[in-house]
């Protein structure tokens, strides 16, 4: 399965623009609410047009602005798993199934069969979707698009607005459904745990911007650019400028950190997430990245505890450092020396 | 009491919204879709819930005259419709189908769009999503307009008389009957068809409350 996304929209604040290759694999797109990414899975499904661009799916010509070809949904064969589900609230789920199912009246029943089993819903073939709980919905939906003979999957932000019991059990089920259906998919999110935990390659997308793909792993590790860092929960972000090779002073924490990552040559920010930070006994040693760091502010979280510290003696800025209970319980002092780990910084252009 | 008024008020009602019904909701769905004039196409087919009925049966009375363009074009087929049972029917349906225009509309915009998009990316046709998602799920709000349309058209008074005037057998609905028996003094005569007229409505709005709790809103279903 592979299809070849790009295009160009104009929205109302700024302009759509979309770029990625997907194969085989479940892909993220990241960002913040309306940002664009919902839209460009519309583009995909046809429910929305492109202004520009050309989409692809398996070598058919979804979308082609130079040629002229416009798909209708109802041809792309794209399956769209909506954040509300959108089951027919006015038949039952097995007709739900049957009313989207092709083929002579038997093979339609059987698909009905056929998909009310594998997503375990046969005992609630005759009942109506609200009837149903949010994890029946969601088996529901995606019996549904199976039956239709969707090519490729597309995920509208699946578990928002879901609390957060249901959104771990309804990521277990996905995760079952995607690892049986084999293909390809398109989850568009906000939440970075999400994204992680279900995609191996992920773009970033700011107002409308896309940010080259990455896979998981890079993406996380080196996000590259301040939305990028944001998006992926990096809570600790600071102004920063390149000293030498080695080292960049962060202008909002107001220190001078030694870094391992020669790139980019010239920064505007350093991050560093909540829970590589480290404790050390005995005085600072700026050289090794040991600095005095006072205690602003400790949160009690619920396995952890957030410290709020900033460079002792000066109005730097808070960074906030994420800890075992336990660990903290033993440290517990007003001013202690933190280690900056030199290859978790990570570095920024503008 | 002479029945000819009923009958042709019943007649010509359920004419009128037959096509009223049909109109309507395709006005709905073509103006729900629009992408440019929208506003203007909406506020056309409002207007004639707004104007003054006598002025909307005057704009017909214009349009379809003997010496409208119309008029002169239907006459070479020996078709007149001013003062005729035609015209009866044609103001019923121009003053009955903002209100099933409007209340079909109001019913097809408070669909989920989620649920249109859906059935169109499963490659259900426009057709079958038109015929076995929108309007089942637009139910009540489609019957609520048939009935407020059927009204409507059954108490149709001043684009009636100005367009198909009140002549007894022939274009004499109940409402110009009660105009015309006030005319003639006769009080007895205008307070039986004005108490005719207070007994269909009050049934047919009671048959829209009890359709439309029975039918009941399609709800949002929570997730």
């Amino acid at each position: 399965m592979e299809l070849d996304v790009k295009i160009e929209k104009k929205l109302r604040n700024f302009t759509l623009r979309a770029d990625f290759t997907l194969r085989d694999e479940v892909f993220a797109l990241l960002g913040a609410s309306g940002c664009g990414k919902s839209m460009t899975l519309k583009c995909i499904a046809g429910l929305e047009r492109p202004d520009r661009g050309r989409i692809v799916l398996d070598g058919r010509v979804l979308f082609d602005s130079e040629q002229g070809i416009d798909l209708s949904p109802q041809e792309r064969r794209v399956g769209y798993l909506f954040q509300n589900f959108a089951l027919f609230p006015n038949m039952t789920i097995a007709e739900n199934i049957r009313f989207v199912a092709r083929g002579t009246r038997q093979q339609r029943e059987a698909r009905v069969r056929e998909n009310l089993a594998r997503f375990d819903l046969t005992e609630l073939g005759n009942a109506y979707p609200m009837e149903l709980s949010g994890g029946q919905q969601q088996r529901a939906a995606f019996a549904r698009i199976l039956a239709s003979d969707a090519k490729i999957l597309l995920l509208d932000e699946p578990f928002s607005a879901l609390d957060h019991y249901l959104k771990w059990k309804l990521e277990l089920e996905l995760r079952e459904v995607l690892k049986s259906y084999g293909g390809a998919a398109v989850l568009v999110s906000h939440d970075r745990g999400e994204v992680y935990r279900l995609a191996s390659r992920a773009a970033v997308i700011e107002r409308g911007q896309m940010q080259p793909p990455h896979t998981r792993d890079a993406l996380f590790e080196n996000p590259q650019t301040l939305a990028a860092t944001l998006l992926t929960g990096c809570k600790n972000v600071s102004k920063a400028e390149r000293l030498d090779a080695h080292r960049v002073r962060a202008a909002d924490w107001q220190l001078d950190l030694t870094v391992a990552a020669r790139e980019p040559q010239s920064v505007a920010y350093a991050g560093l997430r909540a829970h590589f930070l480290e404790y050390r006994e005995g005085a600072e040693d700026p050289a090794r990245n040991i600095f005095s760091m006072e205690v602003a502010d400790v949160i009690e979280d619920t396995f952890s505890y957030l410290v709020m510290i900033r460079s002792a003696g000066h109005q730097a800025s808070c960074i906030r450092w994420e800890l075992p209970k336990a660990e903290w319980r033993a440290i517990k002092a007003p001013v202690l020396s933190v280690y900056f780990p030199p290859e978790k910084i990570m570095l920024m252009e503008s | 009491m002479e029945y000819a008024p009923l009958f042709l008020t019943i007649k010509t009602a359920v004419v009128a919204t037959v096509v009223t019904f049909f109109l309507g909701i395709g006005l709905a769905l073509a103006v729900a879709r629009m992408r440019r004039f929208q506003g203007l196409a909406d506020a056309v087919i409002t207007l004639p819930l707004v104007l003054p009925p006598t002025v909307v049966g005057f704009f017909l009375l214009l349009a379809f005259g003997r010496r409208s363009a119309i008029g002169r074009f239907l006459l070479q087929f020996d078709i007149t419709i001013v003062f005729t049972w035609k015209a009866a029917v044609m103001a019923a349906i121009v003053v009955s189908l903002p209100l099933m225009y409007r209340t079909a509309r109001g019913a097809f915009e408070q669909l989920d769009p989620n649920i249109i998009g859906a059935a169109r990316t499963l490659g259900v046709s426009e057709w079958r999503i038109f015929w076995y998602v929108l309007v089942p799920n637009a139910r009540s709000g489609i019957l609520a307009g048939l009935v407020l349309s059927f009204t409507r058209a059954l108490g149709e008074f001043g684009a009636t008389i100005m367009f198909a005037g009140n002549i007894p057998g022939i274009t004499q609905t109940m409402s110009t009957a009660v105009y015309a028996a006030v005319q003639a003094n006769d009080y007895d005569l205008a307070f039986e068809w004005a108490v005719v007229i207070i007994i269909f409505s009050l049934v047919f709005v009671s048959l829209m409350n009890i359709l439309i709790s029975r039918t009941g809103a399609p709800q949002r279903r929570e997730v």
